[in-house]
C-alpha cells in the first residue's frame, strides 16, 4: 500500500477502472437493530444510497461513531469502520483523515454522543477543519440508556432522571458548530429523504469538516413530537396568520433564494438594517434576505441559527454556512511533503547527530 | 570516590577518578542549560557521565526564594558509573537560596563557588538567611570561593550592546567557563552549540560565548583558584558515543521503531510534564515521516493515536501519570481491537497532581490493572536514559508482532537525565515490521471467499491486520465483543469467554527473554543469599549499591525487569533460589505485591516516595543490614527487624503505642517464616 507513506497524492479514492459500486456493495449481512419507526433506519438507507453516488470505493470509506443508538449505524455499512468509545469518535477519524488522504471518513454521532461526553472533541474537529463527514443524529434524548434528557432536550424534559422535569438549557447544535468556526454547518431532517440526501451530498462535496444535524424524534422515547413533513404548496389551515405555527413546518434554506416559508411564502427573514438583526415579517418585504451559506462571516448564519429559538417552532433547515478553507488534512500532509522534499530523512544521521564522539576500540 | 580529595594546594591538573558537581541557582538563573552543556562537554571528553536536574513545577516561582531553586547534578567519572552520585563535591550556587537548599547535602570538605552579587540584604532575606553565611561561619567546613560571577559576566559583555538585566543573565555561562576550566573541560563545543542555539540574535549570541570565555580566563588568571582537576575518560566499548537525555531516548528508539517496521510513526499526545519533551522532539522530525500530533486533550491524543494505528501508522502516545487516567478507556478499546499501540508513561509523583516535575515508580499497578473489564496489557520499563532507545523498539515490536496496545514505563528521572548512549548501527537494529492483510482469508458458507479479521496466528495468536484501502477486506471493528474469526458483534456467553482467554493467552505468551541474574560470586543457588531486583530507574542506584556492597567483602545478586508484562518465564525459579528477595521501589511496594502474586513469593520492600532517586549508600546500606539480618538469624541471635526509614519509624510508632502496626509495615519486613521461600533453599 503506498498511500501508507501518504505519498499518494490523487484525491480521495475512486473506482475508476472498476464496476460502479451499488447499494449492495455497501450492505453488511449484521441485522440492523433499531427500533421500529426509528429515523435512523431512513438514515440508513439514505447513506446506502448516497455513497455508491459519490464515485468512492467501499474500501476508501471509513465511517467512525461513538457510542448510543446512532452509533451502530457503521456495523451496516459495508465499508471500513470502528465503533469506538462514547464521545471520542472525532479523535479516531481526525487520526485516520489526517494520515489517510485518500480516504473519505465519515463520523456519525448522536446529540449526547457529540454535545454531551464528547463535546470537547466535536469543537476542535470543527475548528481545525479536520476533512470529517460528521452526521450528528439529533433525536433531542438519549435512547439507548433508556429516556435520560439529552443537551439538546427542552428544559423541562421529563426522563427517568429528571421526572419533575429538566432544568438545563439544551444546545443549538448549529450555533455551537458556528461559534467553534467550522466551515460547513447543515441542518436536515430524517423524514425527508431528498432533503437529507441533498444536504449529504452537500456535505461530502466539502474540503474540510462539515456537520450536519439530522433532526430526529424518537419513537420509543419520544422527546419531541415528530415533525411534520410539509409538502409544497399544503395549506396551513389552523393557523395561517402566525409564522410560530407548527403547520408551516421548518423553513428551507436555498443558496440564492430569498428566505420565504407559509403556504403562500407569506412569511419571510427580514434583516434589520439599522442593526443587522435577523427577524421574521412578510414574504413581500423588500428585506427579506436572500441566502448566501457563503458568507465568510458566521454573524449571518449564527442568526439564522439562532431565530427558530424566538420567532419560530421549529428550526430552518438546509445549509446554513459553506465557506472554503483550506482543510487541517491539506495543510497537515503539506507540512510533511516540505519537510522531507527527498523522501525519508536519514535515520543514521539522525541518531549520530552533530555531537558525537568516536571511541576507539 | 575520589582519588583525591579536592584539597587547596595543588600544581598542575590533579587526577580524579569521578567527582560530583551541582550547579544550582534561581529557575531563572538558566542551571539546567548550564548542566547540560557541563555533561556534553565532559561525555565529549569520554567521561562516563550521569545527571540528576531538579527544578520545581513552576515556571518562575519568586525570585531568590528557595521554592524557586533550580539544580543540575552531574557525576562524571573515568570509569563505569550509573548514578549522578549521592553528594556533590562541588557546588556552584548562583544566590543565596540556591547555597541555603543544597548546602547541606555537600560532602564536607567540598567546594562551593558562589554568586556573591546576590548576598546582599534583601537576596539573603528572600532565602530565609538571618545572618549572612559568608560571615556566620557555617560555611567554615567547605572551600568557600565567593566570587561577583554576576559581575564580571557584566563587565564582560559590556561591549554587546546588551540591556542591563539582559547582560547580568550571562552569569550562568561565566560560571560554565570557570568550572570548565577547573575540570580541564574544552568549551568549543558549547561556544558551537552558544552559536547554534541563538543564530538569531546575535548580540545574545555574542555576549554568552563572551561571557563563558571569560569564565574560562578567569579560571586562568585568577589567584584563588591554584587547583585544575582532571577526570580521563571511560574505558568504553569502541564505537560512536552521543550524550542522550532519556526523553530524547524515547523518542528516538521510537523513530527507529518505525524506520525498522517500514511504517510511518504517528503520534497523538497532550502537553504534560514531564512527557512533553517527547512530543516537541518527534514535532521536529517530520523530515523523518514523523507525523505528531498535538490533541486537544489526553483521550483525544490517544483516540488519534488508535485511528492512526488502524490506518496503518505506527500509532504511538506519550503522557504521565493523569494523562494515563484519563486515557484508561481508549486503552481497553485498543486491547479488544487488538491494534497495536505504544503508550508512553513518563510517571512523576502522584495522585492527582502530585509532583510532576519530580520522579515516582508509584504507576505501575496503574499500568498493570488500570482498566475495567479483562484488558491485559504487556508493560514495559525504561532502566536508564540510554535504554530508553532499546526500551522503546521492544515496546513498539511487541506492539506490532501481538497487535496489541503496550505500556512503555519511564519516569520523571530517565526523561530529564542523561549517560553516554551508544549509537547503534542501522544495520544491527532488528526488523520488527508486519505483513498487513491484502486477500481474505476464509470462506462464508456458501464458499465465498471472506475476511475474518480474529481469524489468529497458531503461535503468536496475532490476529491479520487490514487497512482502509486495501480491496476485498471491509470490516468493522469496535468496542462491542466480537466473535471469533468475523469479529462479528457477539454477546454469546460462550465466545465472550473465549475471547477473554484468548485476549489474555496472546499477551501471557509474549515472547520475553529470560530474567539475567548478575553475580559474582556465581549462578542463582550457589552465590549471593541476597537477590536486589528492580524495575525502570532504579537499575542505576541498585546496581551501585550492589558494587559497594561487594567491594566490603559481601555477596549479593542483582535482577533486572524489563518486562513487567508478562514477566520472564524464569522468573520464580531464579527468586526461589534466594534466601532473601529485595525489592527498592519509589512507591509503597507495587512491583512487590505483583511478584507475590506471580510467584507466590515473599519479597523484602525498600520504598520511599519523596520525588528522588535513591541513594546509592542508602540502598547500600540497606543491603548489608539484609545480608546481616540473615547471618543474625541463622546464628539465632536476631528476629525479624523492619528494613528502612518507614519501616523503622512505624515500628517505632508501634512499640511506642502511637499507631497500630500499619500492614505496609510488615511487607518491610523479612519474613523469616516464609513457606515458599524456606521450600525454594
Amino acid at each position: 500500500m503506498s498511500t501508507v507513506n501518504g505519498k499518494a497524492e490523487e484525491p480521495v479514492g475512486g473506482t475508476s477502472g472498476r464496476r460502479a459500486p451499488t447499494v449492495a456493495d455497501f450492505t453488511t449481512g449484521q441485522e440492523v437493530r433499531w427500533c421500529p419507526g426509528c429515523g435512523d433506519h431512513a438514515i440508513l438507507s439514505t447513506m446506502r444510497g448516497l455513497l455508491p453516488a459519490l464515485g468512492v470505493a467501499p474500501e476508501n470509506t471509513v465511517v467512525v461513531s461513538g457510542i448510543g443508538c446512532s452509533s451502530r449505524l457503521p456495523y451496516y455499512l459495508d465499508t471500513y469502520g470502528i465503533h469506538s468509545i462514547h464521545g471520542r469518535a472525532p479523535s479516531f477519524a481526525t487520526g485516520i483523515s489526517i494520515n489517510r488522504p485518500d480516504l473519505s471518513v465519515w463520523v456519525v454521532t448522536g446529540d449526547g454522543d457529540a454535545l454531551a461526553i464528547g463535546g470537547n472533541h466535536l469543537i476542535h474537529a470543527l475548528r481545525r477543519n479536520v476533512n470529517l463527514k460528521i452526521l450528528l443524529l439529533n433525536n433531542h434524548i438519549y435512547g439507548l440508556t433508556k429516556g435520560q434528557a439529552s443537551p439538546t432536550s427542552k428544559v423541562g424534559t421529563i426522563g427517568p432522571s429528571s421526572p419533575f422535569g429538566s432544568l438545563d438549557n439544551p444546545f443549538n447544535p448549529i450555533a455551537l458548530a458556528l461559534g467553534a468556526g467550522a466551515t460547513f454547518v447543515a441542518r436536515t431532517i430524517d423524514s425527508d429523504r431528498r432533503h437529507l440526501t441533498a444536504t449529504l451530498t452537500a456535505a461530502a462535496a466539502h474540503k474540510g469538516a462539515a456537520l450536519v444535524e439530522i433532526r430526529q424524534g424518537c419513537p420509543t422515547f419520544s422527546a419531541i413530537p415528530r415533525q411534520p413533513s410539509r409538502a409544497a404548496g399544503q395549506e396551513s389551515p389552523a393557523e395561517p396568520d402566525n409564522p410560530a405555527a407548527p403547520e408551516h413546518g421548518p423553513i428551507r434554506l436555498s443558496p440564492g433564494l430569498p428566505i420565504v416559508f407559509g403556504a403562500k411564502e407569506q412569511w419571510g427573514v427580514v434583516r434589520d438594517p439599522s442593526t443587522g438583526e435577523l427577524g421574521i415579517g412578510h414574504g413581500g418585504d423588500s428585506r427579506v434576505v436572500v441566502h448566501d451559506p457563503g458568507t465568510q462571516n458566521s454573524t449571518y448564519a449564527y442568526g439564522l441559527a439562532r431565530l427558530a429559538e424566538t420567532s419560530l417552532a421549529e428550526p430552518p433547515i438546509g445549509v446554513y454556512r459553506s465557506v472554503s478553507q483550506p482543510s487541517f488534512d491539506e495543510l497537515y500532509q503539506e507540512r510533511l511533503a516540505t519537510a522531507r522534499p527527498d523522501g525519508r530523512g536519514d535515520l543514521r544521521s539522525l541518531l549520530t547527530g552533530s555531537d558525537s564522539w568516536v571511541v576507539a576500540g | 570516590m575520589p582519588t583525591e580529595q579536592l584539597s587547596e594546594r595543588s600544581e598542575g591538573a590533579r587526577r580524579l577518578e569521578n567527582v560530583v558537581i551541582r550547579f544550582a541557582g534561581d529557575s531563572g538563573d538558566g542551571m539546567q542549560l548550564t548542566g547540560d552543556r557541563f555533561g556534553a562537554q565532559a561525555a565529549a571528553i569520554g567521561n562516563d557521565v550521569a545527571t540528576l536536574p531538579n527544578y520545581p513545577a513552576e515556571i518562575r516561582a519568586p525570585a531568590g526564594t528557595v521554592a524557586g531553586v533550580s539544580s543540575y547534578q552531574l557525576h562524571i567519572a573515568d570509569h563505569d558509573i550509573r548514578t549522578p552520585g549521592d553528594q556533590p563535591d562541588v557546588l556552584i550556587a548562583m544566590n543565596p537560596a540556591a547555597l541555603k537548599a543544597n548546602v547541606a547535602e555537600l560532602r564536607p570538605g567540598g567546594v562551593i563557588i558562589l554568586d556573591t552579587d546576590s548576598f546582599t540584604v534583601l537576596g539573603l532575606e528572600k532565602a530565609g538567611y538571618d545572618i549572612d553565611p559568608l560571615t556566620d561561619g557555617s560555611l567554615d567546613a567547605f572551600q568557600v570561593h565567593a566570587i561577583n560571577l554576576t559581575g564580571f559576566a557584566a563587565a564582560a559583555v559590556a561591549d554587546h550592546n546588551l540591556k542591563r538585566k539582559d547582560a547580568a543573565r550571562t552569569k550562568n555561562m561565566f560560571a560554565l567557563g570557570l568550572v570548565s576550566w577547573m575540570f580541564s573541560q574544552q568549551i568549543e563545543d558549547t561556544i558551537a552549540y552558544l552559536q547554534k542555539r541563538f543564530a538569531s540574535k546575535p548580540d545574545v549570541q555574542a555576549a554568552n560565548v563572551s561571557a563563558l570565555r571569560a569564565g574560562w580566563i578567569y579560571g586562568e588568571t585568577t589567584e584563588a583558584f591554584a587547583n585544575v582537576y582532571e577526570v580521563k575518560p571511560a574505558p568504553l566499548p569502541a564505537g560512536t558515543y552521543r550524550h542522550m537525555k532519556g526523553n530524547k531516548a524515547v523518542a528516538y528508539g521510537l523513530v527507529a521503531a518505525a524506520h525498522q517496521a517500514a511504517m510511518p510513526l504517528f503520534l497523538g499526545a497532550y502537553p504534560i510534564t514531564p512527557a512533553s519533551e517527547i512530543l516537541h522532539e518527534l514535532a521536529a522530525l517530520a523530515s523523518n515521516d514523523v507525523r505528531s500530533f498535538q490533541a486537544e486533550d489526553e483521550i483525544a491524543a490517544i483516540g488519534a493515536a488508535i485511528g492512526g494505528s488502524y490506518a496503518g501508522m505506527l500509532g504511538v502516545t506519550v503522557t504521565s501519570g493523569p494523562g494515563m487516567a484519563l486515557k484508561a478507556e481508549a486503552l481497553g478499546l485498543a486491547v479488544i481491537m487488538e491494534l497495536p499501540l505504544v503508550i508512553v508513561n513518563v510517571q512523576r509523583g502522584g495522585p492527582s497532581t502530585g509532583l510532576p516535575t519530580k520522579t515516582e515508580q508509584s504507576d505501575l499497578l496503574q499500568a498493570l490493572y488500570g482498566r475495567h473489564g479483562e484488558a491485559p496489557m504487556p508493560v514495559i520499563a525504561v532502566r536508564s536514559a540510554a535504554d530508553g532507545f532499546d526500551a522503546a523498539m521492544e515496546a513498539a515490536r511487541i506492539a506490532l508482532a501481538y497487535r496489541t496496545p503496550v505500556i512503555l514505563l519511564s519516569d520523571a528521572y530517565i526523561a530529564n537525565g542523561s549517560e553516554p548512549w551508544r549509537v547503534p548501527e542501522v544495520e544491527e537494529l532488528p526488523f520488527i515490521g508486519i505483513d498487513l492483510a491484502t486477500e481474505p482469508n476464509g470462506v462464508d458458507a456458501d464458499g465465498n471467499p471472506i475476511f475474518l479479521p480474529y481469524a489468529r496466528d497458531p503461535v503468536t495468536l496475532a490476529r491479520p491486520l487490514a487497512i482502509p484501502g486495501t480491496p476485498g477486506l471491509t470490516h468493522r471493528i469496535g468496542g462491542l465483543e466480537k466473535a471469533d474469526l468475523t469479529g462479528a458483534v457477539s454477546y454469546d456467553p460462550d465466545n465472550h469467554d473465549l475471547m477473554i482467554r484468548t485476549r489474555q493467552s496472546k499477551i501471557d505468551g509474549i515472547d520475553v527473554p529470560p530474567l539475567e541474574v548478575d553475580d559474582p560470586s556465581g549462578p542463582p543457588g550457589s552465590g549471593a543469599d541476597v537477590l536486589v531486583i528492580g524495575w525502570g530507574s532504579t537499575w542505576g542506584p541498585i546496581g551501585e549499591a550492589c558494587r559497594q556492597v561487594r567491594a566490603e567483602g559481601m555477596k549479593v545478586a542483582q535482577a533486572h525487569l524489563r518486562h513487567i508484562v508478562p514477566l520472564p518465564a524464569n522468573l520464580a525459579s531464579v527468586l526461589s533460589e534466594y534466601h532473601t528477595v529485595l525489592v527498592p521501589e519509589m512507591n509503597l511496594g507495587q512491583l512487590a505485591g505483583h511478584l507475590r502474586r506471580e510467584t507466590l513469593i515473599d519479597t523484602v520492600g525498600y520504598n520511599q516516595t519523596r520525588g528522588m532517586p535513591f541513594r546509592t549508600a542508602e540502598l547500600a546500606s540497606v543491603i548489608t543490614r539484609v545480608i546481616q539480618g540473615i547471618d543474625e538469624d541463622a546464628s539465632g541471635a536476631a528476629g525479624t527487624k523492619p528494613v528502612g526509614d518507614v519501616g523503622a519509624r512505624l515500628a517505632a510508632m508501634s512499640e511506642a503505642g502511637a499507631a497500630k502496626p500499619a500492614a505496609r509495615a510488615s511487607t518491610a519486613t523479612a519474613n523469616q517464616h516464609d513457606v515458599t521461600r524456606e521450600a525454594g533453599r
